[in-house]
């Protein structure tokens, strides 16, 4: 079909773009060159910073302790993205294939957990993995441990915990690219022939990617930066770049190394991303 | 075609354009929903108004409306969440506070770093009651910017049934017989403070060879530890019995022993610390004539000991002394001997080295 | 022809497959319910504790009746997660659609700005905008609240919106202006129901993560716009007190009959 897709720009397109230029450019552009500018400065003992030219404080980004901790964080962020999007798919095609009319009802539910307090969450995890919570005691009942076992405060109560967090910024977006799904496309692929499953990797599979790259950048992103969840979940025994950069800014009052930490991540991630859309196709993300 | 759809698409986005520009322009033009303005400025009469800044959890039920009541000031209460966070936001240019709450270290370095207006003595009459030992201590030597609020200690509660009566020492945290049952607290300069202690230091050690023992010893006891947490998160742990050691704050320590008698909590030898909050007025405040009143007001006896009661933590009131609670006097560790005030230490601002120990805490952790 | 098992019409991915499906979903609902269930039982703690169950008492209830200092932050969450969202999801749908169906000189560009927004850690993103905002001479306070959520919650709501739109099928939009429809028209009665799922997708997103953001909030917070988050985690220090188990019950439960009621009445349309 012909696409009428727009090709450079028009007073339509710069109508569309203005609230979004006006609004980030203002609030987070501008802000940003602030940060830039610190990045570059020298810190004062008590949290002041004397702007200036410094690019010291890039070169300790380089400490043998500040990359290893960044390492980690990618690492946990890849892992904590793909198990959400492990356990995100299924309940996200659940809703928009099998939720009929209820399907509305069904994405809420997901949603309003969510609504409360993340630290009442967290405490709450504690309680029911704690040595006398119901997560051991099932075990022992089952029989499958004799004792009450170390389930919260291990990297992998973290995992859990991250998972736990992030799961709906993958559901979200895998949802509203499966719902638009015109089931008809399925029954044309098994009409012709294809097995259920052979349907689901060519067909349905491939036309979800653009909620897939969705999901996936809305968790990775916000992993990297998480701050929370390594010490309510897992004893801050797991130092990952969010606390590092946290701990700048307020302990260490360095501002201008935190901002320099703040920028590196940035660009790395962002750079990441930029690879990952490319690589998969923008013409995913665009119309095809 | 392509015209009529970007003509279009123009006006509409333009329009919504249009809602939301003027919705922010109205919304920033608006004043404040708080609906207390201050207006008044240097010598006008202040507004009946108060802008408290604490920490949540942190005045008892009836210290606010006592005050109101008594003075028709009406209060309004923020929370902040850290004395880091507080100072980050203070210097960074978020004013409006009339009274804020910084813990000791914290007001040496904001009196350093200019953020507080001197008191006026002559209008804190009720100052005579603060007991000899909170007057004057090292952070602000003359009681110029602040006046102490809360006071306690850092010790550790642990399940005296489970392992028995312990002395007073730091050694129970590094024992390999309670491994996976000590919860430390995620501070750093408490933690790394507890190693020094243990070693004898003082816990404002600043040369490199006593930070690198300190190091040496924690990354000893990290393999013992179930984590590090806040002082709230161990308390439910020892209670729970997910741990059977834990480093807290004196509060919640008295708040788990007066729930659960199995419990007790010792100030280790050869020392702990002592921490102090205090009252502060900040630059810029706009009703710092209030703020002194109601500064005033929570130095009176009978306000300062229906604190005490209601956050467990001790009053550096001694007037109010006779009015606490007696299941909180009779608490282990609530009222202190000499022989024990004296092994308590302050945390004080190290100023440069802040940022070794949080280079050494950041190693142990990620060790 | 080759037919799947259950015969001519499509039948999902057959009754095994589905079932296995419906058991995961219920698990992961029960997943993400658990922690609530435990929040709502310790809500009716007799002691201060929120993980050290002491004996039933419904006496916190009766403090968030009285407690003005809760009740007050639970309004201003609400009124700045609304209007953040409202504002948020306009902007970022807006957005979204110039990416999507647009190729323009600087679009690397405009993805990137977008991609950065969400990467920021939040204590930049706060400090940075406290220190705009002081130097713009903006008094702090419910305003700046708003506008600091707005911005980081735009490049969510532009993000999940775009995951919608590509790949649509333009064929009925084009139909709808063949037959005559300006182009609002087709934007209101043709587009946007089509991509309504991903705007409210956005938003619901957007709408979460207003609602408990502290970092952000707690630096360009004024005086008196101390919003939920802000009093629950400073509540860290001192002691969490189940009120905050009994309000988040109480919404819960409201929330529940509000979503559940409405479901019910729009079946009913719909069937009617």
């Amino acid at each position: 079909m012909g696409e009428e897709k727009g090709r450079g720009w028009s007073l339509g397109l710069a109508g569309l773009l203005t609230p979004v230029t006006v609004w980030l450019g203002l609030f987070f552009l501008v802000p940003l060159l602030f940060i830039l500018a610190y990045s570059f400065g020298t810190s004062g003992i008590y949290g002041g910073i004397t702007l200036g030219f410094n690019p010291g404080n890039y070169l300790r980004v380089f400490d043998p302790l500040y990359l290893e901790i960044v390492g980690r964080t990618l690492v946990i962020a890849l892992l904590n993205t793909f198990l959400c999007l492990l356990l995100g798919y299924p309940l996200a095609y659940f809703i928009a294939f099998k939720g009929g009319s209820r399907k509305n009802l069904l994405i809420l539910l997901v949603m309003i957990p969510f609504w409360t307090s993340l630290l009442l969450r967290a405490y709450a995890w504690v309680v029911i993995l704690g040595g006398n919570g119901i997560a051991n005691r099932a075990l022992q009942f089952l029989g499958i441990t004799d004792g009450p076992v170390n389930l919260i405060f291990t990297p992998q109560a973290v995992i859990m915990g991250m998972v736990y967090s992030y799961l709906p910024f993958m559901i979200l977006p895998l949802y509203a690219a499966l719902e638009k799904f015109d089931a008809r496309l399925k029954e044309a692929a098994q009409d012709l022939g294809a097995s259920r499953w052979h349907t689901f990797w060519r067909v349905t599979f491939p036309l979800s990617m653009p909620g897939v790259i969705a999901g996936s950048i809305l968790v990775f992103i916000p992993s990297a930066g998480e701050f929370v969840i390594p010490n309510l979940l897992g004893g801050a025994r797991t130092v990952l770049v969010g606390n590092l950069i946290q701990q700048q800014f307020l302990l260490a009052r360095d501002w201008a190394f935190g901002s320099a930490l703040a920028m590196m991540l940035a660009a790395l991630l962002v750079g990441a991303i930029m690879f990952y859309v490319r690589k998969v196709g923008t013409e995913n993300l665009e119309g095809v | 075609m392509e015209r009529k759809i970007s003509r279009g698409r123009f006006l509409k986005v333009m329009g919504a354009g249009a809602v939301a520009g003027s919705t922010l322009s109205i919304l920033a033009c608006q004043p404040n929903t708080n609906p207390q303005q201050s207006g008044g400025g240097g010598g006008g009469p202040e507004e009946k108004e108060l802008n408290l800044y604490n920490w949540s959890e942190y005045v008892a039920k009836s210290t606010i409306p006592g005050f109101e009541k008594e003075t028709g000031i009406q209060v309004t209460q923020d929370f902040f969440s850290s004395n880091e966070e507080l100072l980050a936001k203070l210097r960074a240019g978020g004013t409006g506070y009339d009274v804020i709450v910084p813990s000791d270290y914290m007001v040496a370095i904001m009196i350093k770093s200019d953020v507080l207006q001197p008191l006026d003595k002559s209008k804190i009459p009720n100052f005579k009651n603060i007991g000899e030992n909170f007057r004057g201590l090292s952070y602000d030597p003359d009681n110029e910017y602040s006046v102490p609020y809360q006071w306690g200690t850092t010790g550790i509660l642990y399940n005296k049934k489970e392992i028995g009566q312990l002395e007073d020492s730091w050694e129970p945290m590094w024992t390999p017989d309670f491994t996976g049952k000590i919860g430390m607290l995620n501070d750093e300069r408490e933690t790394p403070g507890a190693a020094l202690y243990k070693l004898g230091y003082s816990v404002n050690a600043t040369e490199d060879e006593q930070l690198q023992e300190a190091e040496a010893e924690l990354k000893k006891q990290k393999p013992l530890l179930r984590g590090y947490f806040d002082s709230t998160q161990n308390r439910p742990l020892v209670q729970n019995g997910d741990l059977l050691l834990g480093h807290v704050f004196s509060g919640d320590a008295f708040l788990a022993l007066s729930e659960n008698e199995d419990l007790d909590y010792i100030i280790p030898k050869p020392g702990a610390t002592r921490w102090t909050d205090n009252m502060c007025i900040p630059n810029g405040a706009q009703h710092p004539d209030n703020a002194h009143k109601f500064i005033n007001y929570i130095l009176d006896a009978k306000v300062g000991a229906a604190l005490s009661n209601y956050t467990y933590y001790n009053t550096p009131n001694g007037a109010a002394l006779p009015m606490i609670d007696d299941a909180l006097k009779k608490l282990p560790g609530y009222e202190l001997g000499p022989e024990v005030f004296d092994r308590l230490q302050v945390i004080e601002d190290v100023g440069e080295a802040t940022r070794k120990y949080s280079r050494l805490f950041t190693e142990v952790k990620s060790s | 022809m080759g037919e799947s098992k259950g015969g001519p019409v499509y039948k999902g991915l057959g009754k095994i497959p589905d079932r296995a499906l419906l058991l995961f979903a219920t698990l992961l609902y029960v997943f993400l319910y658990a922690p609530i269930l435990v929040l709502v039982f310790f809500s009716f703690n007799s002691s201060k504790s929120t993980q050290v169950w002491t004996g039933f008492s419904t006496e916190w209830y009766g403090e968030l009746i009285s407690d003005q200092s809760v009740l007050e932050a639970f309004r201003l969450s609400m009124i700045v997660g609304v209007t953040a969202t409202a504002i948020a999801t306009v902007i970022g749908t807006l957005t979204a659609l110039a990416l999507t169906r647009h190729r323009f000189r600087g679009k690397t560009l405009a993805d990137s700005a977008i991609y950065a927004a969400t990467v920021m850690p939040e204590i930049v993103v706060g400090v940075s905008l406290l220190v705009f905002f002081v130097a713009a001479g903006l008094q702090l306070g419910i305003t700046t609240i708003i506008i600091a959520h707005v911005a980081f919650t735009i490049s969510f709501v532009t993000i999940v919106v775009r995951a919608r739109l590509s790949g649509m099928d333009r064929s009925i939009e084009e139909a709808a202006q063949d037959l005559g429809a300006n182009p609002i028209e087709t934007f209101l009665r043709v587009t946007l129901p089509l991509i309504l799922p991903g705007v409210m997708a956005g938003a619901l997103l957007a709408f979460t993560l207003s609602l408990d953001d502290f970092v952000i909030t707690f630096f360009v917070a004024g005086v008196g716009s101390s919003t939920l988050p802000l009093k629950i985690y400073s509540m860290i220090k001192f002691g969490v007190s189940p009120v905050i188990n009994a309000l988040s019950t109480v919404v819960l439960v409201a929330t529940m009959v509000l979503v559940f009621g409405g479901s019910h009445f729009f079946m009913r349309k719909e069937n009617a």
